[in-house]
């Protein structure tokens, strides 16, 4: 299901090109799905934040995939955004996942930001690359305000009224299935660790159910199974049905006039 | 009762180019004008994040869906600050925003009009946005202070949009076949809506007198237009885009640009609900306003529960 590129990247190149794109697909996918919520959010502040959050990580993605393209000799960030099909895209599923209600988009943001607040805060510790790091650093400020705002939603909405938090109990249950991939380790990651391009996130697991434990049980939420079965393969290309669609709508324009200028 | 007194008082603080405030006195009639006006204007950028929001999952590189997703939360922006505004004359937000959800209230007719390419919203940055600045680099100047410093922030910003719209429609236009077509067509159909932006003619506009005697406004629809086309004008044709209206033409005399006769009877359907996308724009708005009702009250329980939490422990 993958292509032998994707799987083997043979110099510490080609393994930098794969990192960035993990992390860059991670947040372009998200950042689409937040923007979905441009006009249609529960309160106007809402509209704001998740506008504002939808466009860091658009902008991070952005930044990672152009930085990629220097060193892959691509032309730029868009080559990865709209040149790609499905099975190339290498984000978890999590992030593909449609937007549904707010709480499921808050639960899914809090989970996700608390894994990137941990995944970045280890990057930063260890990349030796100036560029990347530089990146890390910016990107990491802002995701902090990501985790802060959804935190606090889901205290909000765990204990709010009866309703609120029945409907997030509901989403962390469904989303609970799809956040195995962010731990899981394979050969491109062990590679990446040996090349100290990349950290051993399974590492940070604990502090992640630590954080994400303690804020469900403040929030009045049981924690979800963790021993149930976990979504696995996406990062391999092997999708939910939902990215195509996805895709399909991002990708249409662009591609439908390749030899216009859109910048 | 309002006496002859403080309506002469109040007059000659206008007519001296003082800024009224929220707590000064002001007649009655100011005060709902101003409700009116700003709400509307508030309701105009909630709305006005339709049309373009249905471009942002499909804009064309990532640097255009950026720009597009900051622009549509500007406009969030606007329309919390404009509400914020309207809320010192001693009215709620969420009456204002049920009023027109449910009510009689209206926003710029210029969004119900559907958003067909990308083009669109290059279109809608820079005539849009441009016919808003004008009309907003006027209220900036605008007798009520906490309006005045609104607009003033506004215009800042739509400035922004405005030149990110006409450079990109600027390279549609120079572009390729497909998109200098699709240019040509999105100023085709958005010109006369833009130009009914301004609102009808002084001869029909029953509210301009008194809202530019009390220095609400300081020109007419009309002085507003006229400046708009002035300008628009060079800018279209610098471009290469063709304005469509076969009437229009330079006067010497006037020194002005004159232009055809706007279709009044499209615009009075429009504003009266009977628009292409009248329907769906309140549709959406609704089912975003009724589907996050139980967020809010969340909002609302959970701060009630954690306050009463803090009394306790103090």
């Amino acid at each position: 299901m993958n292509t032998i590129q994707t799987m083997n990247p043979q110099t510490k190149e080609e393994l930098f090109v794969e990192i960035l794109l993990r992390l860059a697909d991670d947040r372009l996918i998200l950042g689409h799905r937040l923007s979905e919520w441009a006009g249609h959010g529960p309160e106007l502040e809402e509209d704001l934040a998740l506008a504002n959050t939808a466009l860091d990580m658009i902008g991070h993605a952005s930044a990672l995939y152009a930085y990629a393209a220097d060193i892959d000799g691509k032309p730029d960030e868009d080559h990865y955004a709209y040149f790609r099909d499905d099975l190339d895209f290498k984000n978890i599923a999590l992030v593909e996942l449609p937007k549904g209600d707010f709480a499921f988009t808050i639960a899914r943001q809090f989970l996700f930001s608390a894994y990137s607040y941990f995944l970045y805060r280890d990057l930063i510790g260890l990349v030796d690359d100036d560029q990347f790091k530089g990146m890390l650093q910016k990107h990491f400020k802002e995701i902090k305000y990501h985790l802060r705002h959804s935190r606090e939603w889901i205290l909000r909405l765990g204990d709010g009224t009866e309703t609120s938090h029945i409907k997030l109990q509901k989403a962390f249950d469904e989303l609970w299935m799809y956040t195995g991939e962010m731990f899981a380790m394979d050969n491109l990651d062990q590679k990446a660790i040996e090349h100290s391009l990349f950290t051993d996130v399974s590492k940070c697991k604990e502090e992640w159910i630590n954080l994400v434990s303690s804020t469900l049980e403040e929030a009045t939420i049981n924690v979800p199974d963790n021993n149930q079965y976990m979504y696995n393969g996406a990062r391999k290309g092997l999708h939910t049905e939902h990215l195509g669609y996805l895709l399909a709508q991002m990708q249409f324009l662009r591609r439908s006039y390749p030899d216009a200028e859109w910048k | 009762m309002e006496t002859q007194k403080q309506l002469d008082e109040f007059q000659i603080r206008i007519d001296n180019g003082e800024k009224i405030e929220p707590k000064d006195w002001m007649p009655e009639r100011y005060r709902k004008q101003l409700i009116r006006i700003m709400s509307q204007h508030a309701h105009s950028e909630i709305v006005g994040m339709l049309p373009e929001g249905n471009w942002i999952t499909r804009a064309p590189s990532l640097k255009r869906k950026m720009v597009l997703l900051a622009k549509v939360q500007d406009e969030a922006g606007h329309g919390l600050y404009l509400y914020s505004g309207t809320e010192t004359l001693g009215v709620k937000r969420k009456d204002l925003v049920e009023d027109y959800l449910y009510g009689t209230a209206k926003y710029s007719s210029i969004f119900n009009y559907p958003t067909l390419t990308y083009a669109d919203i290059c279109v809608i940055g820079w005539l849009v946005d441009g016919a808003a600045i004008v009309n907003q680099t006027m209220l900036a100047k605008s007798s009520y202070g906490p309006y005045a410093r609104a607009n003033l922030r506004i215009c800042k910003e739509e400035s922004f949009h405005k030149k990110q719209g006409y450079e990109m429609l600027a390279k549609m236009a120079s572009g390729t076949p497909d998109q200098q077509k699709m240019a040509q067509d999105a100023v085709n159909r958005w010109w006369w809506p833009t130009l009914m932006m301004f609102g009808p003619h002084d001869s029909d506009s029953p509210n301009s007198a008194e809202l530019i005697k009390w220095g609400v406004k300081t020109k007419t629809n009309d002085e507003l237009r006229r400046h708009f086309v002035d300008r628009t004008v060079m800018e279209a044709e610098a471009i290469g885009i063709t304005l469509p209206d076969p009437d229009l033409r330079y006067n010497e005399e006037t020194g002005h640009w004159d232009f055809g006769d706007i279709p009044w009877d499209e615009f009075w359907s429009v504003v009266k609900g009977d628009g292409p996308m009248n329907r769906e724009r309140i549709k959406a708005r609704r089912k975003a306003y009724e589907e996050g009702e139980w967020v809010r009250k969340a909002a609302t329980e959970y701060a009630r529960k954690k306050k009463l939490k803090e009394e306790k422990a103090s």
